[in-house]
């Protein structure tokens, strides 16, 4: 295949892939959209394969990793459960993350091609930049995963002076990289690629172990955005525009989705990115602010089943207690009973919901929940003045009347869905603890919230029980 | 010392109603206040003496001496002649009042120096609706509308198939589905009528439907919605086309409601006489608008007259006609004002100016006329095509920021103009040409992200993660090209050894992430189902 044609098909892979990605728009055309990704990526590796810049010398290799790489992702594809969906795409962006490392180191120690002046420099600089954000990916991936697996605990980790310990590892970035440039040959340019290397890591680590549970929808989207300049930097490195397109819409892509999580708690980029919400500085004006009080008044799970049974409209706003008790399919079975029965039964999703974006969707989506009855939170929250029942199963601080009236509230601001203002809320919680904001919430103290406190799963079986009875 | 809430009897003729209940009266004391009513007040709503005084209550032998133990006045109709010299200058009063038909009164009350809350001018927002005492008048006005319509009516509302032969079910025709007309339509059909309903603001089809009943449109094009959700004066030629429509019901129909009211204009004339020539003898009409002159032009306001064979009922005083579930709804609304008055629950009010619906309420202040009140900032119905002011906050087109068609403000344009011109400033100074080429294609390519990824639904945005995720590894491209380049570069001294080991570990790193991706995308957007 000739130049020409790779880079022609090079094209039609960049054309598919933001079909693809267009496709996403609503459900209906998502399944296509998929397929055009597919069809892209195969493109362009078969193009690249049979291309001027692939020797036949290499095929056996391709072939051996493609094979070894491919089955163990279909595997892992396979056996995931939906509620581990934010973990495995964490893992799956230190993939990107130590790939775009790997790239760029060979790529630097490759003299196959030379360069002269300012190419050179800029070249040097496109490998430096490349493997920086690659290894911040790596690293940061992995911590984020994790966190989200359990395997390293959610609370954020926030060790002291640590905006001046970020600040002491951009100069050393910045020095080192002036060093690159310096470097007379390759073996002296090695040193400084790899002590930037190791910074870079533990910045990685350090950025993303400062950062809480209830964030982690930002990490996740930030981490993403992360793997898609990384890929447009070993673009660059290699002059290669399909890995820059590509790079730059999978980057733009998860740079937007940050901002709306961020929006969706109404909480700046930066902020979230420095860590410790709920501490130090905001721990102050919550104490100051009004704590609620009164008592709260539980309900079993019979009366529970009674409340939704004799009410015309429901909403259900998941949360990721749900995901955590696995009780997605019980939920779809009482909403499955309750519409039959007539009853209006929707679900209200706010943004930040679970550990990334969207996880609720693909929750209810896998119990079979119908996609037009999931609505948006500024789709659904007009509603709540006319629905008899507010069912929140593991949500806490999305459901807060703190953040619209309490302006010392750290959460003030953020959009949250207006249980309150049905005619009887029900809050399934394990106990009283307060959400991850560390923000008690006056809602349990309302005269028309009634409380389940049990595991939600164990629970929703009684009422689901109670129902059919 | 506690505030002192004085109930007086009702003096205007025919009414039964009465502003508080025993049940009431209880929560009332609860707040703080001591609560004193005028000897029979509750009697023509039937609650005795006896029940408020078990309820915590003093009874005041007459009015004077009740208005003169009252710092606080809770009433339902606006003081008549009579009723203004007995109160005690520093008085709040709390009934309808209707400043913008009685400015005189307006005058004297002021000119007593009170402080006066119209319950009919609280405003309509969600959190007052506990307070909006003229929605659960409606309420009852629309209930009672139907039953003096059966009352009237020679048949059956509902159809039935008896031994003695077919009873067709009655057809009602319900003019404006305010609050008043959604409960007259409801009660209609709970006895079994074929109802239809019209409205101007065509987004309360949906509740006709709800109840129930069957939209009737006016063909012609015109958004209805007022200010604060009520309707508002149309064209002309919205107007003809009504009423055109009007005149095909009435051909039909056996039973007539019209509810139809634009705030401070006299009712608009909806049912001509013609129209009514045109109904079957025995019909009627039930005009909800009597008292502000009525929607039928032959209605005669405060009076059941028969024209033309069809019996037209103009009552002005249907709540009352119900006077005790009337006085424990308008209990209720009073209670709900008084515990927004007196937040502290020790039995002193606090006017709030701050508070918008203590303040839409307000009409006196002190001797100072108040009214009419800045205008609301939200409004109960759905934001208009094209608003005039800036729209409530809430009414934001849905989960995306200033996405596709929300423009920033000019500050923050300019802001990012400026950064970006400073960028490609320095680009365009130090980068080499071979560098730009592939520096054009990135921004562009941003750009393009940008303005897919706003389109994707935030449902699917797991979905989103793990495709782009999958189309990340696209930097197995950059692993193939290092992989078994072609021989021959200037550099003989490459390790290739070093080079594949490291481009083979990342094409499997990717190949990982290439399969795996998407097959769990497709696995996930399989689960998507209507």
């Amino acid at each position: 295949m000739s130049s020409s044609l790779a880079t022609v098909a090079y094209i039609g892979a960049t054309i598919l892939f933001i079909l693809s990605l267009g496709g996403l728009a609503n459900p209906e055309t998502s399944r296509r959209g998929n397929l055009f990704g597919m069809a892209g990526m195969a493109i362009a590796v078969l193009a690249t394969i049979l291309g001027p810049r692939v020797t036949a010398a290499g095929i056996p290799w391709i072939v051996g990793a493609l094979l070894l790489g491919g089955s163990v992702g279909l595997y892992a594809a396979r056996k995931v459960q939906m509620t581990q969906m934010p973990e495995l795409v964490a893992l799956m962006h230190s993939l990107v993350g130590l790939a775009a490392c790997l790239v760029g180191f060979a790529s630097y120690i490759d003299t196959s091609i030379e360069f002269t002046g300012a190419e050179k420099s800029i070249h040097e600089m496109e490998i430096y930049i490349g493997i920086l954000i690659g290894a911040v990916t790596f690293s940061g991936s992995v911590i984020a995963f994790g966190k989200l697996s359990g395997k390293i605990g959610g609370k954020p980790l926030l060790l002291p002076a640590r905006h001046w310990l970020n600040l002491i590892g951009l100069l050393v970035v910045i020095w080192f990289g002036y060093a690159l440039l310096q470097a007379p040959d390759i073996n002296a340019g090695l040193m400084p690629l790899t002590v930037m290397t190791v910074v870079a890591l533990l910045f990685g680590i350090h950025m993303v172990m400062a950062i809480g549970g209830a964030d982690m929808p930002v990490v996740v989207s930030m981490l993403n955005s992360y793997s898609g300049w990384a890929a447009a930097a070993t673009g660059f490195m290699l002059a290669n525009d399909l890995l820059i397109v590509t790079g730059a819409l999978v980057g733009s892509s998860g740079a937007i989705l940050s901002y709306i999580m961020c929006r969706a708690m109404n909480r700046n980029f930066l902020s979230v990115i420095a860590g410790g919400f709920g501490t130090g500085e905001g721990a102050a004006p919550a104490a100051a602010g009004s704590q609620p009080a009164g008592e709260v008044t539980p309900v079993s799970a019979v009366d529970t089943a009674e409340l939704l049974g004799s009410s015309k409209s429901v909403i259900i706003v998941p949360g990721y207690g749900m995901a955590v008790a696995q009780a997605q399919h019980t939920v779809y079975e009482i909403t499955k009973f309750l519409r039959e029965k007539g009853v209006n039964v929707r679900f209200g999703i706010h943004p930040v919901a679970g550990r990334m974006p969207g996880h609720m969707n693909v929750l209810l989506a896998e119990a079979k929940v119908p996609y037009d009855i999931v609505m948006e939170m500024d789709e659904i929250n007009d509603d709540f003045p006319e629905t008899d029942v507010a069912m929140v199963i593991g949500a806490n601080d999305i459901v807060n009347p703190a953040a619209e009236d309490d302006p010392g509230s750290p959460i003030a601001g953020m959009p949250v869905l207006q249980v309150w203002k049905a005619k009887t809320s029900i809050v399934m919680k394990r106990s009283m603890a307060s959400g991850y904001a560390g923000v008690d919430n006056p809602l349990f103290y309302k005269e028309n919230n009634r409380m389940l406190f049990g595991d939600a799963k164990k629970m929703l079986d009684e009422v689901l029980g109670a129902l059919k009875g | 010392m506690p505030l002192t809430i004085g109930v007086p009897r009702e003096v205007f003729a025919g009414e039964k109603r009465v502003a508080t209940v025993p049940d009431v009266v209880g929560k009332l004391i609860k707040l703080g206040f001591a609560v004193t009513v005028e000897r029979g007040a509750g009697d023509a709503a039937n609650f005795s003496d006896d029940a408020y005084r078990a309820a915590g209550a003093q009874i005041a032998g007459d009015a004077t001496a009740l208005w003169a133990a009252s710092d606080l006045v809770f009433k339902v109709r606006a003081p008549v002649a009579e009723e203004v010299p007995l109160i005690r200058s520093g008085t709040t009063l709390v009934s309808f009042v209707w400043p913008a038909q009685n400015p005189d009164l307006m005058q004297q009350l002021a000119g007593r120096g009170l402080t006066v809350l119209a319950m009919d001018s609280v405003p309509r927002m969600s959190r007052a609706q506990k307070m909006d005492a003229l929605s659960s008048m409606a309420n009852i006005a629309g209930y009672r509308a139907v039953i003096e319509a059966a009352q009237h009516f020679g048949r059956f509302f509902t159809g039935q198939i008896t031994a003695a032969g077919k009873v067709p079910p009655a057809k009602v025709f319900v003019i404006g589905a305010g609050v008043a007309g959604l409960a007259a339509l409801g009660t209609a059909v709970s006895l079994g009528a074929i109802v239809r309903a019209n409205d101007t603001r065509p987004e309360v089809a949906d509740q006709v439907k709800s109840m129930g009943a069957e939209f009737v449109p006016v063909d012609y094009q015109e958004e209805g919605t007022g200010v604060g959700g009520y309707a508002k004066v149309m064209s002309e030629g919205f107007q003809k086309a009504q009423l055109a429509t009007f005149a095909k019901q009435a051909k039909d129909v056996d039973i007539i409601i019209t509810t139809a009211l634009i705030p401070g204009r006299p009712a608009p004339k909806l049912i001509t006489t013609e129209m009514v020539k045109s109904m079957r003898p025995g019909s009627v009409i039930v005009d909800l608008a009597a008292e502000q002159g009525g929607n039928c032009e032959l209605t005669a306001p405060g009076e059941v007259v028969v024209r033309h064979g069809v019996t037209i009922i103009g009552y002005t005083d249907l709540p009352s006609r119900l006077a005790g579930q009337a006085s424990t709804l308008y209990a209720n609304n009073l209670l709900r004002l008084a515990e927004e008055l007196c937040k502290t629950k020790d039995g002193a009010i606090n006017v709030n100016f701050d508070d918008e619906v203590i303040r839409g309420a307000t009409v006196i202040k002190e001797g100072t006329v108040t009214w009419p009140p800045p205008p609301p900032k939200l409004s109960a119905a759905p934001p208009q095509a094209r608003p005039a002011a800036a729209p409530p906050p809430a009414a934001k087109k849905s989960g995306h920021g200033h996405g596709a068609g929300e423009p920033m403000s000019g500050k923050a344009l300019a802001t990012v103009f400026g950064a970006g011109a400073v960028l490609f400033l320095l680009v365009g100074a130090f980068a080499p040409a071979s560098f730009l080429s592939h520096f054009t294609v990135f921004v562009l390519a941003c750009f393009i992200g940008y303005m897919v990824i706003w389109n994707v639904t935030p449902a699917l945005h797991t979905p989103l993660m793990s495709v782009t995720n999958a189309i990340s590894s696209i930097i197995a491209v950059g692993a193939l090209v290092q992989l078994a380049p072609p021989p021959g570069g200037a550099g003989a001294d490459r390790p290739d050894g070093l080079i594949l080991g490291l481009a083979v570990t990342a094409l499997a790193l990717t190949a990982v992430n290439m399969f795996g991706g998407f097959a769990v995308t497709r696995r996930m957007l399989a689960m998507f189902r209507k």
